[in-house]
Parts: structure tokens; sequence; C-alpha cells
């Protein structure tokens, strides 16, 4: 029996899967999907009578993920999909990408909202080169948590000889990356050996199921709840008898706290006020934390507008023209060396100019680049921009949300890069 | 003290988020408003994210004419209580104008003549944005959606060249004649709208409570006795106990058997579900990917 109170203390998770072609990665998802009964008896029958029709053998699961008609008719998966599941404890969010097209710009956009990334590792192969672009990746859009999944298991014997090999492989790779948490499970995604059910073929491994981590790994922790960051999304001036003088702002805490009473600073002008009331649908709150939306009253009238910043007054970001960024690129032109471009940045607009490309990244091997380096699609570098108004920044490591922007060619609107603060 | 959100009021701060960003980003933005639930959500939401403004854009019901007499009184209480604009786009005009033909046969249906009307209305009003209660888990393509998801001046929506959508940065830019449609509750369950309904005391229109109705299976899905779907000499309409999943046109809108009379109900029966919401949809049924094939041509 669903228990309709529990719903009221369930956390969200967003994760992300990556993988290559052929390790089992629409297999996993499929797994945890009919094992956690999220997957429906008329979309299993609908891909069923899909893959008899087309002469499978098997009740193809990837059929779940690929909706497109073109993914259908090719077999491929062309863009990320998002998937939801729930069991009693959490629900979640899974970012599925695909592997090999575009690859880089599917899984930053996957990666970038995600608290864990699951990697795949095909227990035959072990640490390949694809393993190593999906690490980087997951280290550098800063997820805190990853699941090295060493699948497979049934193909090497359930061999501990060769799942301790690849962890030992993985590890002295990881090393040089910047990840928080990292965790390693053997799993069989065809068999679903630890996947939802502990495997009774590996008696050697005393670790949880994937499913069990995703459950319970601490999650609340991730976010920042020190700076507080209030971007100013919209202004509400209700014009009516009733509420003749309400100015408040609205948004978002990108992260940190604010409560009635703090002193505030709005930058980038450094007016100071001090808060009036925190207000949501009419109702006064008497805290707001990140990722709250919430409207903000000022004790003093001073002008804010759209893309202002209200923080403490004791606790500031950079406020900079000048920005240190790594740029994953996503634009069909490379980059542009001296190119201007539009930039978003929390709910600020700017423009921007790319001053210096300092080098690109070998993804592989992560070597740098520095011999005239071209950012083609899918590569990521290190550049010098110069924006036309100040950015309110912090390190993307210490917050991804104030850490982070986009790139917009300003002829066709497109996005063409993400960019990650340095320090 | 624990500064930690359930993932209710999760989704619901960023539902706000995008909602918000709809009404910063764009000039003329409206709600399109089916009288299902999650138009509803969307409604309730949006009210939430100004307060004590009014929502400050309109609310467009494409109207088929084959209506539930129950969503046009709901329709024209939620306006009344929210004191928001309502415009009707209907695709009774649109024929009579000959903008498009009405369906012959027996499955008639006017899901895609909707499409004409509601450009049409889009193109009339000049809305730049059109905020819809459409979910990824909803339907396969609609997994693929964007929260800001571009349309170029034809209204059509182009799957395979999407812009990545990256942290919570919206691009809303776009050219003289396009326009955007925004999906603020993108990352919510058919469990999660209910949940929310349940959590904020909303009240829906009856049809989602079950009920007595006359009704009659045709391909395995129950449709509504009415004026408006011809019926087959050997269909036999016969009062049944229950209620719809989904609302959509009277024509394409399979019940459920049911006896889910209240939300708590409801959510139980969802919960425990194994067939999915749209599996009674007589429109989604037509092929493999008719819901891309509407989309693409600029169905919500």
């Amino acid at each position: 029996m669903f228990d309709s109170n529990s719903y009221l203390n369930m956390e969200l998770m967003r994760f992300t899967t990556a993988g290559s072609v052929d390790d089992g990665k629409s297999t996993l998802i499929g797994r945890l999907l009919y094992d956690s009964k999220s997957i429906f008896e008329d979309q299993l029958e609908n891909i069923r009578a899909t893959s008899e029709r087309r002469g499978e053998n098997y009740v193809n699961l990837a059929l779940l993920t690929d909706g497109l008609r073109a993914e259908r008719e090719q077999g491929i998966t062309i863009d990320v999909a998002y998937r939801y599941f729930s069991t009693p404890k959490r629900k979640f969010i899974i970012a599925d990408t695909p592997g090999h097209i575009q690859y880089t710009r599917n899984m930053v956009t996957g990666a970038s909202t995600a608290n864990l990334a699951i990697i795949l590792i095909d227990a035959r192969n072990g640490v390949v080169e694809q393993t190593r672009r999906h690490s980087l990746i997951a280290s550098l859009l800063g997820i805190p948590h990853i699941a090295v999944c060493i699948n497979k298991m049934d193909l090497v014997d359930y061999s501990q000889e060769q799942y301790d090999k690849i962890v030992k492989d993985y590890r002295d790779f990881a090393a040089r990356l910047k990840v928080k948490d990292i965790h390693f499970l053997p799993i069989s995604a065809l068999n679903g050996d630890n996947v939802v059910t502990r495997s009774t073929k590996m008696p050697w491994y005393e670790g949880v199921t994937l499913l069990y981590l995703l459950e319970t790994v601490h999650i609340a922790g991730d976010t920042n709840h020190i700076d507080a960051r209030f971007p100013v999304q919209y202004v509400i001036r209700p014009y009516n008898d009733e509420f003749h003088d309400y100015r408040g702002y609205a948004g978002r805490l990108s992260s940190g706290v604010l409560r009635p009473g703090d002193r505030v600073t709005i930058l980038p002008s450094g007016l100071q006020s001090s808060i009036k009331a925190i207000e949501m649908d009419g109702k006064e709150l008497q805290e707001a934390f990140a990722p709250m939306s919430v409207t903000v009253l000022l004790n003093d009238d001073i002008d804010i507008s759209r893309g202002d910043m209200i923080v403490r007054d004791n606790n500031k970001p950079q406020v900079e023209q000048d920005i240190e960024a790594m740029i994953c690129w996503m634009g069909d032109q490379p980059l542009r060396p001296d190119g201007k471009y539009a930039l978003k940045h929390t709910t600020r607009d700017a423009r921007a100019v790319v001053k210096d490309i300092k080098y690109k990244l070998d993804i592989s091997s992560l070597h740098r680049i520095t011999d005239n380096p071209v950012i083609s699609a899918n590569d990521i570098g290190r550049i010098s921009i110069r924006t036309t108004a100040p950015l309110m920044y912090d390190p993307y490591t210490r917050n991804r949300e104030t850490g982070s922007f986009i790139l917009i060619d300003e002829g066709t609107n497109v996005t063409v890069g993400a960019g990650i603060i340095l320090d | 003290m624990s500064l930690s959100l359930n993932h209710l009021k999760t989704l619901e701060s960023e539902a706000i988020y995008v909602i918000r960003e709809a009404a910063a980003q764009f000039q003329n933005p409206c709600i399109l408003f089916s009288g299902g639930k999650d138009s509803i959500a969307v409604t309730y939401l949006a009210k939430k994210a100004f307060y004590p403004a009014p929502i400050p854009f309109p609310l467009v019901h494409v109207d088929t004419g084959h209506n539930f007499p129950e969503t046009i009184a709901y329709r024209d209480q939620l306006v009344a209580k929210l004191g928001v604009r309502l415009i009707v786009g209907s695709v009774q005009e649109s024929i009579d104008k000959a903008r498009v033909a009405e369906e012959k046969g027996f499955n008639a249906s006017r899901i895609r003549l909707q499409t004409t009307t509601l450009l049409d209305t889009i193109e009339e009003f000049k809305f730049d944005c059109a905020l819809g209660g459409a979910r990824r888990d909803e339907e396969k393509a609609r997994a693929k959606e964007r929260f800001f998801s571009h349309r170029d001046e034809f209204g059509q929506w182009d799957p395979k060249n999407q812009r990545p959508e990256l942290w919570n940065l919206f691009n809303g830019r776009k050219h003289v004649g396009e326009h955007f449609r925004v999906f603020p509750i993108s990352n919510w369950t058919e469990l999660d709208v209910w949940q929310y309904m349940a959590m904020e005391g909303i009240d829906l229109p009856t049809l989602y409570y079950a009920h007595k109705r006359k009704v009659f299976e045709r391909d395995g899905v129950l449709l509504a006795e009415s004026e408006h779907i011809p019926m087959k000499p050997n269909e036999k309409p016969e009062e049944r106990l229950i209620r719809f999943r989904t609302i959509g046109d009277i024509t394409s809108t399979g019940a459920t058997v049911s006896v889910a009379a209240t939300i708590d109900e409801i959510i139980q029966e969802v919960a425990s579900t194994r067939i999915t919401e749209r599996g009674g949809r007589a429109d989604d049924k037509r092929s493999e990917t008719s819901m891309e094939d509407r989309k693409k041509e600029g169905y919500f």
C-alpha cells in the first residue's frame, strides 16, 4: 500500500548516466525502471511489439528512451532524454545522455544539474578512453557523487580479481580529478546483479546495490548553504489600491539562507538595505534557502532590477568584468578568437568578447594543447573573456549556480558554449 | 533546522522559477489552458509566482467545440476566481473559415485541427511565448523537450536541433516571428501533480473523480456517450463507474473504470496503476510517433 504521507518527506535526486555505445546503459536504465516497477504494462507491451516487428530477439529496452522517429529508425539516441521513477525514499530524475554523437554537448547538458553520475565500465575492457572522458566531464561539471558501475560481471565469471584491477586502474586515473565521493559497484545490468537486488554470485562484494546507493547517498549537503546569493529575476509591482507601494523582488536563491532582518547589499550598485519580509504566495516565511523561489521585500526604496543580486553585507561574491573560465563548446562553428557573444549568467544578460584562448584540453590524456588551439564543437578549453557589464560570481567549485554561464551566438541565437568560472 | 526541500517543494520552486523567467524574457506570453489538471497546475503556479500582482498574462483555450461541459464550467469559475483574462480560439471558427477541414468517419477528431487554431491565435494576439502543462513523463517525444522550446516562424518544432539547456540558464532569444513554448512542470510526473493538488488543497474538475457515466468501448478504449461521437450499430453504451485520468477533447479521451472518488484515493490508484496515463488517449494510438508528428507541426 502506498503511504500517502511519506511523499511529503521524499527528496528529489537528479542523476546522469554516461557510457559508450555497447556498455549496457539502456539495459541498466531499463533494469532500474523495471525492477522498481516504473515501467507500465502498456509501455512494455508497446516496446515488445515493436521489437518483435523489427525482428529483434529480445525486448529492446532502449526503445523506452529512444522516442523520436529518427532515433527509432536509426537505432541511435539523438538527444538527452529525461526519465522519472521513484521509490518510497526518493524521486529520481535521470538525464539519459547518448554516448556517441555530440557526446560532450549532451553529457555536459545532463551533468550540469546532476547530483550523481553513473559511469559504466565494461568488465571485459576495463578503463577505456570513454571512461576517462566521462569522468573528466563529471569532475569539471562538479557532480558531487560518482557511481562507477563495473558492468557485465557475468561475462568475466564474476571475477573479484578483474573487478579489483579495474577499481585500482580507475583510482589511479581519478586521483588527478576533483571528485568528492566515488563509489564502485560490480553489476550485471542484464541479469540484475547488484542493481536493485543483491547478487548471490559475488559473495566477495560487501557493498550496497546501485538502487540502495541512489536512495541513500547524502545529497542535502551538496547545496551551498553558506553564501547567500539572490539574483533578482523579476520585480513584482501590483499597481492596485490594496498593494499600492508594494515592490517585491522575485527570484530563486542560488545558494545560502536569507532571513527577515538580514543586512543586505545590492550588487553591482553596492547600495545597502535590510530585509523587511520574505514571502511566497502572500505567506511570510521565517527563512528562505536554496533552491527556494520566493519574493523579497526590503526596508528601503532603492532602484533594483532584473539581473541585480541581493547578498549579505559580510559575504559578497566577486564583481568583475574580466573572467577566466573553462568553456565546453557546442557550436557548429569553432569559438572565434576576439569573437563577441551574448552571455547569460544567473538572471543577468551581457555581451562578452573572447580575449584569449589559453589552451584546449585533450580530453583523454588531460594534456593541454597550447599551440594555436582551436576550440570546435565538443571541445573543452580555457579562455579569458571580458564582459560589457560586471558579473557577480563565485568560482564554480564553490557555487554551480553563480559560477556558470552560457554563450549565445548573436546571429543565430543558438547556445554555443557552457562556461565554468575559475578561481 | 533542516535546510532541505521535499521533492514537491523542489518541483514547485523550479516551476515558479521557469514561469518568472518566461515573464521576464518575453514581451507577450500566454498560458495554454486545456482544462486538464496539468494546465490547472501551471495556472495555480503562475498565481503563486506573481502574488500579490495578478497573473501577468492571459489564458488561451483552444476550444474544439467537443468539450465536456464540466471542463468549460470549471474554466469559467477559475478565470473569475483568479481575475485572469481568457482568450478562446475556436476550432469551429477555423472550420467555418475553411482554414481546416473536418475529419470524416467514426474516429473523426478535431485534435489535429487544433494546431491550426492554436497557431492562428498565437499570430493574431502576437504571443511570443506560450506556457503549457506538458510533462516529460507523459509521452516519449515529450521526454526530449526543453523547458524553453524554440518554434520557428511556422510554429514548428525541430527535435533534432534543440538548444542545449544548461544549469538553470534558459535561452529565450529569437528572431521576429518565432516563438517559444515553455513547460514549467516538465519534470513532474502524474503522481507529482496529484500529490501537489492534495498538498495545496486544489479542487479539480469533477471528471477526474469516480462518477457514473454512460460509456461504450471502442478499440479497447472506453469513450463517453456524446453527441460528438457517432456510434456504430454494435456499440451499446452502458452506465459504469468511471473517471478520466486525462482530459482533452471528448472524442478522444478514454475513461478508466475506477472507484477513486477523492484525491487521496486517486493518489493510491495512480501509485499502484500499471497502465500509463495516456494509455487511454485515442489520439496517441494513431501511430507510434503520432505525438512527435503533431508536435513538429506546432501542437502543444
